[in-house]
């Protein structure tokens, strides 16, 4: 009587699950569409069909805003420690090895001088593929530098994000990225240099709750999730039924936490009007 | 570990105090004792991951002393003071004014409750953006009349909600720090029970950071952090994070994270709200005095000084 029976039952129409891994990188989540290589690159890796905005690598990000030949990468050589001895599944320093060899990066951000439409910006570039461009103490001090290269030659800082927060394998001093990177833009703006902040998709937690939401000019891409905490905590702790557009820039930009929504296609554009409204700015100082 | 680096910074202000020749010379001598007390738990062995656990407890038990018991004890004439000004009151946040050992201060506290109703009423001390508005209001009156600021932290971490995301909790914990760094009266803060994340970060910024004996600081919850790294929700990963976080006050201190350890009644502060206020309040106030006098641009340049230096970086 009490027998139990395993049952699956098979949806022919069922989506395959976001994360599953199996996935191609150049098939749009949202609508199916696939696309080559040299297709997605003529779009800015935006789907021609639905809009949605595939996620950036560093590198491709920078080379998409900056003006031709104007990045010079700066603090490359800076790399995490282990305070530590983290381990969770698997010891944080084989984590960053790993990290360090799929991405090619050194750590999650990436800062240098640029110009973009002939004006100069010191750039900060997080890149999610780099442990989930989380903030431990390489991203906050190459941030900080970025901030103080920035008020020491006058120029504005244009920030672009993509982080799930904090490194939780540095525990504590992780935390302290927060308070660290506020102050850098603190000293920023102390000496007239401005801020504008870029959120790609996601800019969350840690670095949601720090530098990230202190530009003086916030703008986010479409669809981006730029919440505190993500929708599926969010749901498990208070059993509500969220809005489908919980957390994403659409959302927030209603709710009054974001300057505008700008498209991949036109992010150029803005970042160079910025930089000429800013530009001069810093002379007061 | 690297408990290297905190004690040198110990060190170093134990050295420059002690060549100081000050009329003040009683202020210096106390001042001189108290880092050498810290400096002394520092050479102590470091917790075990049992004993780590063991202050997570503490640090939630439910009969811990929380904000307004310590202010009913070490404060007088306390007036609370409610509201954002921009939409609602946050009962998890507390602020208000007070006499503190003859001068006055404005103070910042998150507020659980004690049985069910004041935890609904408290949002189990769950700050919402509203709260941490009205903590920087408390903060512009302070840096406006020149009073100091007190901060007791205990919050189990940052409000996972729909309308405190719709409200701007993000933003709200980013410009509380900006505006608590900004600020050019002396500032203290003190960890009383759970320093949980961006919502303990908020108002945890000072020019002094206490921690209480038995309390935690943690970037995530053991929960959040056994159900992310671990992917599970089991008593023993819960333990096994807490004890990869190093929360505890012991090895804060290490890191540099905190400037001392403020002792606890034996057994806990549960055992004896008097004699834990006592404590707290001796420190609180020692910390105070070794801030009073500075001028304001000084204070601010010296706080920005030490969250600079916070972390640990190598090169390729």
């Amino acid at each position: 009587m009490s027998a139990r029976y395993e049952v699956s039952i098979e949806h022919k129409h069922e989506p395959e699950s976001a994360d599953g891994g199996k996935r191609h990188p150049n098939t749009c989540p949202r609508c199916g569409s696939h696309y080559r290589d040299d297709e997605l690159a003529a779009t800015l890796r935006v789907c021609p069909h639905c809009g949605y905005h595939f996620p950036l690598r560093a590198t491709e990000r920078i080379l998409q805003l900056v003006d031709v030949g104007s990045f010079v990468e700066e603090s490359a050589e800076l790399r995490s420690d282990d305070p530590l001895e983290f381990f969770d599944l698997r010891p944080y320093k084989e984590r960053l090895a790993e990290a360090e060899v799929a991405t090619g990066l050194g750590e999650a951000i990436v800062i240098g001088q640029a110009a973009v439409g002939g004006t100069p910006c010191e750039l900060s570039v997080l890149d999610f593929a780099f442990m989930g461009g989380s903030m431990g103490s390489v991203v906050g001090e190459k941030f900080t530098r970025a901030c103080e290269s920035a008020a020491e030659r006058g120029i504005p800082v244009v920030s672009v994000t993509a982080s799930g927060g904090a490194r939780m394998q540095e525990g504590i001093l992780s935390l302290m990225q927060l308070p660290k990177t506020v102050c850098a833009v603190e000293v920023l703006h102390d000496a007239g240099g401005a801020l504008l902040s870029v959120m790609a998709h996601p800019t969350t937690a840690g670095v949601l709750a720090s530098f990230a939401s202190l530009g003086d000019v916030i703008v986010a891409e479409p669809g981006a999730l730029t919440s505190f905490a993500g929708p599926r905590v969010v749901a498990q702790t208070t059993r509500e039924k969220l809005p489908d557009d919980f957390g994403l820039a659409e959302s927030n930009f209603r709710y009054g936490h974001l300057d505008a929504i700008v498209p991949r296609s036109e992010l150029r554009h803005y970042v160079a009007r910025f930089l000429r409204l800013f530009g001069n700015g810093a002379e007061r100082g | 570990m690297v408990p290297s680096e905190a004690e040198l910074r110990l060190r170093e202000r134990l050295s420059r105090l002690r060549s100081l020749r000050l009329p003040g010379g009683v202020r210096v001598s106390r001042e001189v004792e108290r880092l050498e007390g810290q400096l002394e738990r520092l050479s102590e062995e470091p917790p075990s991951d049992d004993q780590i656990w063991r202050q997570v407890e503490l640090a939630r038990h439910e009969e811990r002393p929380y904000t307004l018991d310590y202010v009913e004890r070490i404060f007088e004439d306390f007036i609370e003071l409610h509201g954002d000004r921009t939409r609602a009151d946050d009962p998890s946040v507390v602020v208000g004014l007070a006499h503190f050992r003859g001068r006055t201060v404005a103070l910042i506290g998150n507020q659980k409750g004690r049985n069910l109703k004041e935890r609904v009423h408290r949002n189990w001390g769950m700050a919402f953006p509203e709260g941490y508005r009205k903590a920087m209001r408390v903060m512009e009156l302070a840096d406006r009349h020149g009073f100091p600021l007190i901060s007791l932290v205990d919050i189990t971490g940052a409000n996972p909600g729909l309308a405190a995301e719709q409200h701007g909790q993000g933003g709200a914990i980013a410009r509380s720090q900006a505006r608590m760094l900004r600020l050019e009266v002396p500032t203290v803060a003190c960890i009383i029970g759970e320093g949980g994340s961006g919502g303990a970060i908020a108002t945890a910024v000072a020019d002094r950071v206490l921690m209480q004996e038995h309390a935690i600081y943690t970037v995530i919850s053991p929960e959040g952090a056994a159900a992310i790294l671990w992917r599970s929700e089991e008593e023993e990963e819960k333990r096994r994070a807490a004890a990869a976080f190093k929360p505890d006050a012991r090895h804060c201190l290490a890191l540099g994270v905190i400037d001392e350890i403020v002792p606890e009644p034996d057994g806990g502060a549960q055992n004896d709200y008097d004699e834990a206020a006592r404590l707290l309040g001796t420190a609180l106030s020692d910390a105070l005095e070794v801030l009073e006098g500075v001028p304001g641009d000084v204070l601010r340049r010296r706080r920005r000084e030490r969250y600079r230096s916070i972390g640990v970086v190598t090169t390729a």
